[in-house]
């Protein structure tokens, strides 16, 4: 997400719209950003971390979402 | 390219923002991972067609809002959230007066039309650049633009214009030239 993150700074410039206060607008940009990143700090949910790991070995059974009963490997807070 | 590990590596760090973009969306937790579970998957299946060197995540939120819109379009109705249970899916529950603002803001963004919501949200909160929004909607820098500042037009209004007492004095003249208020 580096990339994603370092392109942020160039499209953030709030508050520059024809005729929109300023203010305003960098509230909209604040509390849109904390919304979205409050999801980004949880981090990777096993489920998904499990997922991508099993393509690992190619697998005959495409029913992914089912349990395996691996083992719990937390991978929060890559970011 | 074939799944490297460090191909893997990368899909899975964008998972966050992802999951970020789907909720944003959707306005659903439950189904936002729904959606990033396929988009995995799809991802994964058509891992040959990505360009290496090219913007992995921006590919990734492709496949992901293109999921989005065929599955909005058959489950429109189903996505009224209007008791909060995006709030529910957040680790930290804000405290009442912001969480009060959150869900004001939140049902705000869903009254946005489509285009323009995912718009401002690839751009206002994923950072991707206009260029890489168009690619990812498949339209014109200058419709995201223009989409983008509509929607911020609009939750201005929704948010602030009708709630104008947040001016403090504003409100009280306001009042005072309408006159037909009470």
């Amino acid at each position: 997400m580096k990339d994603i993150k370092s392109q942020a700074s160039k499209n953030a410039a709030p508050g520059k719209q024809g005729g929109l206060n300023a203010e305003i607008q960098s509230r909209i940009g604040h509390q849109l950003r904390a919304m979205y990143d409050d999801v980004v700090r949880q981090g990777v949910p096993d489920r998904f971390a499990e997922l991508i790991r099993k393509l690992d070995v190619p697998e005959p059974d495409p029913q992914l979402g089912v349990e395996g009963g691996g083992p719990a490997n937390k991978n929060d807070g890559r970011d | 390219m074939p799944l490297t590990d460090s191909l893997r590596d990368d899909i899975l760090a964008s998972v966050p923002s992802l999951r970020a973009f789907a909720i944003s969306l959707s306005g659903n937790g439950d189904r936002a991972d729904d959606l990033v579970q396929e988009t995995l998957l799809r991802a994964l299946a058509n891992i040959d067609s990505f360009q290496p060197g090219s913007n992995l995540a921006a590919w990734l939120f492709t496949i992901l809002r293109n999921l989005f819109r065929s599955d909005y379009r058959k489950r429109r109705r189903e996505v009224e959230d209007a008791d909060g249970s995006y709030a529910k899916t957040l680790k930290t529950q804000p405290a009442q007066n912001a969480h009060l603002e959150f869900e004001e803001f939140r049902a705000a963004l869903e009254k946005l039309p489509q285009d323009q919501r995912e718009a401002l949200i690839l751009v206002g909160a994923s950072g991707f650049s206009y260029e890489d929004a168009a690619a990812i909607c498949g339209c014109a820098v200058g419709t995201i633009k223009s989409r983008v500042n509509r929607a911020r037009s609009k939750l201005s209004a929704l948010l602030y214009v009708d709630g104008a007492e947040d001016f403090g004095p504003d409100e009280t003249v306001r009042a005072v030239i309408g006159g037909s208020g009470g």
